[in-house]
């Protein structure tokens, strides 16, 4: 390269190599969720055949079908649809419910899902609230108790509890607060308009639940960033020079174990987004996630479509921001390669 | 024991293997043994551990402990073929991408951030509300989730052996790419890529739980693990056993994997996290 060609590389990369960098990332993002909806439609709507035929089940009469499928739109091109879909979907049009429709209702899925989503947001976000300091703080203490019984216990936990599915866990912890020691209500039923944080005691079961199955990751993360940060010279350097062990800890191990940790931790909440899809069916707790649930028993095809896209793009979100939050970070990430 | 077996000389290896072999005894032969038929109505529903049922009946007055017998199976083998679904396809593609060096690297790479774009739940949701309920979309679902990430490391496992001598030297005696590939590169590439089987076979054992749980599997009146668990959540405090028993069977298995699998891993020294995303392990 030459040295011009060399000075104009630099240039044009110390312009904001991070807007560049999120410019790049949004492009990706926005790839893969076209890539998304396609497949979404795809799978609802092309594979089997019929749509508006799943949607009556197998008792329907041809009739009740070619009406539905008029209704549902299905004569058009299958294109079509799917611009139209994706067209609405972009505004914020979700669709008409379908297994409204076969009703001879017009139930919007947004007047569906609007109160769940909110429902949603709050248990997730109780979940991560907890889960980013609680696995920061056992992660690092199992860094400083390195080979001792609080490191194994702390390691060992996490394994176990990352290997049991939601419902298992769930229905575990049910079984023991529950029906054993009469503490907490089995379920988190909240009826329709009212606040979950109302009633607090139905969602301790739930956050617990999730936090369980996302912890584990999280600790083990921490745990191994700030083992090797206690390692370095600066630590062994700050420690002779007389700092107190706690300034020692915060200010120079864990700040540097910090970086790695938060794409795994940034998983982690992409995790609570997938997984309130079980914890709120175990718990009867109406969010997006049971929602979705009962529209893929009732194939309320329409209904499945635009919440999938929906979780789907607050997956992607996330990850983006993750990795915004990772370069902002870790200076080193924002220089060239 | 030495060498391939070093793993079970540490306690999480040998506690590990010990947990599977019980389990997996229970789920294979536990159904010659169990005093009756899964699906007959043998007593009051919801009864309480008994000597004629040690662990009481379900909601429909069945044996939990002949139900739980017979229920391990179908949740194993269910996911042991999607597990072996999986890698057959991945497999197929990532020999084929690393040898042919083609463009179906960017591909697969595209494939792999699609699929991160999705809980690997939601995509099989999506799945069976347009195909319907049924075993082979479980199995299939489950291989489609998993199989970019196989194909990903063994596509960079073979383009590694590729450019060793005895790879050149079987495409110089003229054996053709299918021969080559079989007898030069799969033995040699084996090793890095079966190393955290252990844990997209504990991936596939959570993800078909969880479908079945979400009464999006298998059908009543079939046992399962899962399914019993959420036929009979419902009424846990009649009967707790029926509810507590095949979540601790459920639990006990994928704690036994994961236990395995993380002592093969370190034995090799590879490091073994289960993934949070509960989903696509890359590479």
């Amino acid at each position: 390269m030459t040295a011009l060609a060399e000075r104009r590389a630099i240039e044009r990369r110390s312009v904001s190599p991070v807007v560049g960098f999120l410019g790049r990332r949004l492009l990706g993002a926005l790839a893969a969720l076209l890539a998304a909806s396609v497949l979404i439609f795809a799978a609802v709507q092309v594979l089997p055949g019929n749509a508006a035929s799943a949607v009556l089940g197998r008792d329907a009469t041809p009739q009740a079908i070619q009406i539905l499928s008029k209704q549902m739109g299905l004569d058009r091109p299958a294109v079509t649809r799917y611009f139209d879909w994706l067209g609405g979907f972009v505004h914020g049009d979700l669709g008409v419910s379908s297994v409204a429709l076969a009703q001879g209702q017009h139930t919007t899925v947004s007047s569906l899902i609007s109160s769940p989503l909110k429902n949603s947001a709050i248990l997730a976000g109780l979940a991560a609230l907890l889960m980013i300091p609680l696995s920061l703080g056992l992660g690092a203490l199992a860094a400083i108790r390195a080979g001792k019984p609080t490191d194994h216990v702390i390691s060992i936990g996490s394994l176990v509890s990352i290997s049991a599915p939601e419902f298992v866990t769930g229905s575990l912890l049910v079984a023991l607060f529950f029906v054993g020691l009469h503490w907490l209500p089995p379920v988190a039923i909240v009826p329709p308009g009212a606040d979950p944080l109302a009633t607090p005691k139905e969602l301790i079961l739930p956050v617990v639940t999730l936090l369980f199955a996302s912890l584990a990751a999280g600790i083990r993360m921490v745990r191994a960033g700030m083992y090797e940060a206690l390692q370095t010279e600066y630590v062994q350097a700050a420690r002779l020079n007389g700092l107190a062990e706690k300034r020692v800890l915060i200010r120079y191990a864990l700040r540097n174990a910090l970086a790695p940790s938060v794409q795994v931790l940034a998983q982690n909440l992409q995790y609570l987004v997938g997984g309130v899809i079980v914890v709120e069916t175990v718990f009867a707790y109406p969010g997006i996630g049971s929602q979705l649930v009962s529209a893929v028993q009732n194939r309320d095809l329409t209904a499945v479509q635009s919440i999938a896209m929906l979780i789907a793009v607050v997956y992607v979100l996330i990850n983006v921001l993750a990795d915004l939050i990772v370069m902002l970070l870790i200076p080193k990430l924002r220089e060239p390669a | 024991m030495t060498g391939r077996l070093r793993f079970l000389r540490t306690p999480s290896g040998a506690i590990g293997i010990g947990i599977l072999t019980c389990v997996l005894l229970v789920a294979f032969v536990g159904p010659y043994l169990a005093p009756h038929s899964p699906t007959a109505v043998i007593g009051a529903p919801l009864s309480g551990a008994s000597g004629h049922a040690p662990l009481g009946t379900d909601f429909l007055g069945r044996d939990v402990l002949s139900r739980l017998l017979y229920g391990g199976r179908s949740v194993i083998g269910l996911a042991l073929a999607a597990t072996a679904l999986a890698y057959l396809i991945g497999m197929t593609i990532g020999l084929i991408a690393g040898y042919s060096r083609s463009v179906v690297d960017p591909i697969l790479m595209r494939t792999v951030d699609v699929m991160l774009a999705f809980p690997p739940l939601l995509f099989l949701l999506v799945l069976i509300a347009g195909t319907g309920q049924s075993r082979t979309v479980m199995v299939v679902g489950v291989a489609i989730i998993l199989a970019p990430g196989i194909s990903r490391i063994v596509r960079t496992a073979t383009q590694e052996v590729a450019v060793r001598g005895y790879v050149e030297a079987a495409v110089a005696r003229g054996e053709r790419p299918p021969a080559v590939l079989l007898r030069e590169v799969v033995p040699n590439i084996l090793a890095p890529v079966l190393v955290d089987v252990g844990l997209r076979f504990t991936f596939s054992i959570l993800i078909v739980a969880s479908v079945n749980f979400l009464g999006l599997g298998l059908q009543p009146p079939s046992s399962n693990w899962a399914v019993m668990i959420s036929e009979n959540r419902q009424y846990i405090s009649l009967n707790w056993l029926s509810v507590v028993a095949p979540a601790a069977m459920i639990a006990i298995l994928t704690i036994g994997v994961n236990l395995t699998g993380d002592a093969i891993a370190r034995s090799l020294g590879r490091s073994y996290t289960p993934s949070t995303t509960r989903g696509v392990v890359t590479a």
